[in-house]
């Protein structure tokens, strides 16, 4: 159903650090690797060894340079994988009821069974969060790894996305955004998470905590590196003296 | 957006011929016997083609059927529903004409789905905020108003076709120049996309090759190019076929007139999406607004 539900019992979402991503696209890897052998359609590649190699994936990794009011520029990693929406335009869009957001939880999915491939989701997405694969005709988005959080043949501590799973700095938080007291909640609160586009009224669930300004330049150095003296004396500052007078 | 052939073809296609069964519909010609068989078979063969055309772009055709499912919320599938509708009014309605017994109403049941359908198909672009330059009333009145002005030169409408084509070439003139602003009016910026604030500028992109998302929706085209192919689109889909119908009174002379006017309309719909800019190109550091 492409009605959209009038709440969610939950809003399970990811909350991304991009303080502490550091750009090295494991959560990458790791969702390509894990939804490439387990829900729905595998993510197909084209011309992997060749000239032109590309592919389709649920996550990736941009990077850009930003430049602050004062100091230096800094680079900040940028993950972007489907935010989970609250007003999901993908969702309502969809002719064949394949896009849909769960009342349970609030995740969006694609049913590939029922997906005809004709791409206007993909078009209604603001982010760029799903993309046709061209070997099996259907949308591929993120699907928060349901096949993985609701999993009881997993051990515990793997019931979470696989991209918050394998990241090595802890930058991708995953949880219930709809519970104040969540772990994930907490953070947002206190590192005034923010959402992508808000002005586009798709009220995305995920949240990106922003990079934190950088401390004061402290040289650790400099103060044993001070001229023991500021004049020279004796002997070479005699010398000193009757050198400048030359 | 990416310009792909089989949905421009597709709405010229089906935009011609539905427009030749809304004049076909509300008794503007009323052809006898094999003429009525000839213009009715024209007009459907048009839409019929059109609609064939636009299912070469989805990726799963086989299950098209599931798109008449979802009409609560999507114009896709209002599409759907209001094309079988239109062609099953047409067909009927083309039947008692070419038995000799147009029954009127049918006609304008054909001719009001004829107008509802192309009327959905701009709405699915038009819904869109993601695509400022659509997300606007003009482009579904941009679509009826071509529409209208292709059927009237099929229906050899000459004075009204005339009239049509000005007013459809005025109004996409000032589409035209209305989208060359809608994207900066929308004010997002890669800073709002990322929430990384005013300077921002992408490094690195995520992927060293292509991607869905840049084939798909991070085309460019030149503001130099695109000025040349809306003077050949006006051209072709205004001023020729209205100086062809008017001071040229010979069928050879509409002949021509209709196919300057449908390859003037292939041009604007080439343009339609290729200069139609989606928020996604500000993470790929593609520029709001019309590029040099
Ligand atoms: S990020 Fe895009 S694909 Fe995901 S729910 Fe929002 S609009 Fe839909
Ligand atoms: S591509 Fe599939 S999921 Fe997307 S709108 Fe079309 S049918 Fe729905
Ligand atoms: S939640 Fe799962 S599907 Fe979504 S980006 Fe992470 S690994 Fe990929």
């Amino acid at each position: 159903m492409t009605m959209l539900p009038a709440g969610t019992e939950r809003s399970l979402g990811l909350v991304i650090d991009l303080d502490i991503c550091v750009g090295c696209h494991a959560c990458v890897i790791a969702c390509k690797g894990w939804n490439d052998a387990a829900y729905g359609a595998p993510l197909s590649d084209r011309d992997p060894y060749g000239a032109e190699p590309e592919g389709t994936f649920l996550n990736r990794v941009h990077s850009y340079e930003v430049v602050p009011e004062e100091g230096a520029a800094q680079t900040v990693h940028f993950p972007k994988s489907c935010l989970h929406c609250e007003d999901a335009p993908c969702v309502t869009v969809c002719p064949t009821g394949a896009s849909l957001k769960r009342a349970e939880d609030g995740i969006v999915l694609v049913n590939e069974a029922a997906c005809i491939g004709c791409g206007l989701c993909a078009w209604a997405c603001p982010y760029g969060a799903r993309e046709r694969d061209p070997s099996a005709g259907v949308m591929k988005k993120c699907t928060l790894c349901v096949d993985r959080i609701y999993n009881d043949a997993l051990p515990e501590r793997d019931r979470e996305p696989a991209c918050v799973r394998t990241c090595p700095s802890n930058a991708r938080h995953f949880g219930d955004l709809a519970d104040p007291e969540s772990a994930a909640s907490r953070m947002v609160a206190a590192r005034e998470g923010f959402d992508l586009m808000p002005d586009l009224g798709t009220r995305p669930v995920n949240k990106y905590l922003p990079p934190r300004p950088k401390d004061e330049r402290v040289d650790v150095l400099a103060p044993l590196l001070e001229p023991v003296a500021e004049e020279p004396s004796g002997l070479l500052g005699w010398l000193d003296r009757q050198l400048g007078k030359l | 957006m990416h310009p792909a052939p089989s949905i421009i073809l597709f709405s010229t296609l089906s935009g011609l011929g539905f427009g030749l069964l809304v004049f076909l519909g509300v008794g503007a010609i009323q052809p006898v016997g094999p003429a009525a068989a000839a213009f009715h078979g024209i007009g459907l063969g048009l839409a019929v083609a059109g609609l064939v055309s636009s299912t070469f772009h989805l990726g799963r055709p086989e299950r098209a059927w599931r798109s008449f499912t979802q009409w609560r919320t999507s114009w896709l599938s209002r599409e759907a529903w209001a094309a079988v509708g239109a062609l099953l009014a047409a067909s009927l309605f083309a039947l008692t004409a070419v038995l000799g017994a147009p029954v009127p109403l049918l006609g304008l049941l054909s001719a009001a789905l004829c107008l509802l359908t192309v009327l959905c198909t701009a709405m699915i672009y038009a819904s869109i905020r993601a695509v400022p330059r659509w997300h606007h009333w003009t482009t579904p009145a941009t679509f009826l108003l071509w529409c209208l002005g292709g059927g009237a030169i099929l229906a050899a409408q000459t004075w009204l076709a005339a009239m049509i084509l000005l007013a459809a070439g005025v109004l996409q003139v000032a589409t035209w120049r209305r989208g060359d602003d809608a994207f900066a009016a929308l004010g997002q910026t890669v800073g709002t996309a990322t929430g990384l604030g005013a300077r921002v500028e992408p490094l690195e992109r995520p992927h060293t090759g292509e991607s869905y998302l840049t084939h798909e929706m991070v085309f460019r085209v030149g503001r130099r190019h695109a000025d040349r192919l809306r003077l050949i689109a006006l051209l072709l889909a205004v001023v020729a076929p209205t100086f062809l119908l008017l001071l040229v009174p010979s069928h050879a002379a509409g002949l021509v007139a209709l196919l300057c006017f449908a390859a003037g309309i292939l041009a604007q719909r080439w343009l339609f999406f290729a200069e139609a800019e989606h928020t996604v190109g500000l993470y790929y550091g593609a520029p709001g607004g019309r590029t040099t």
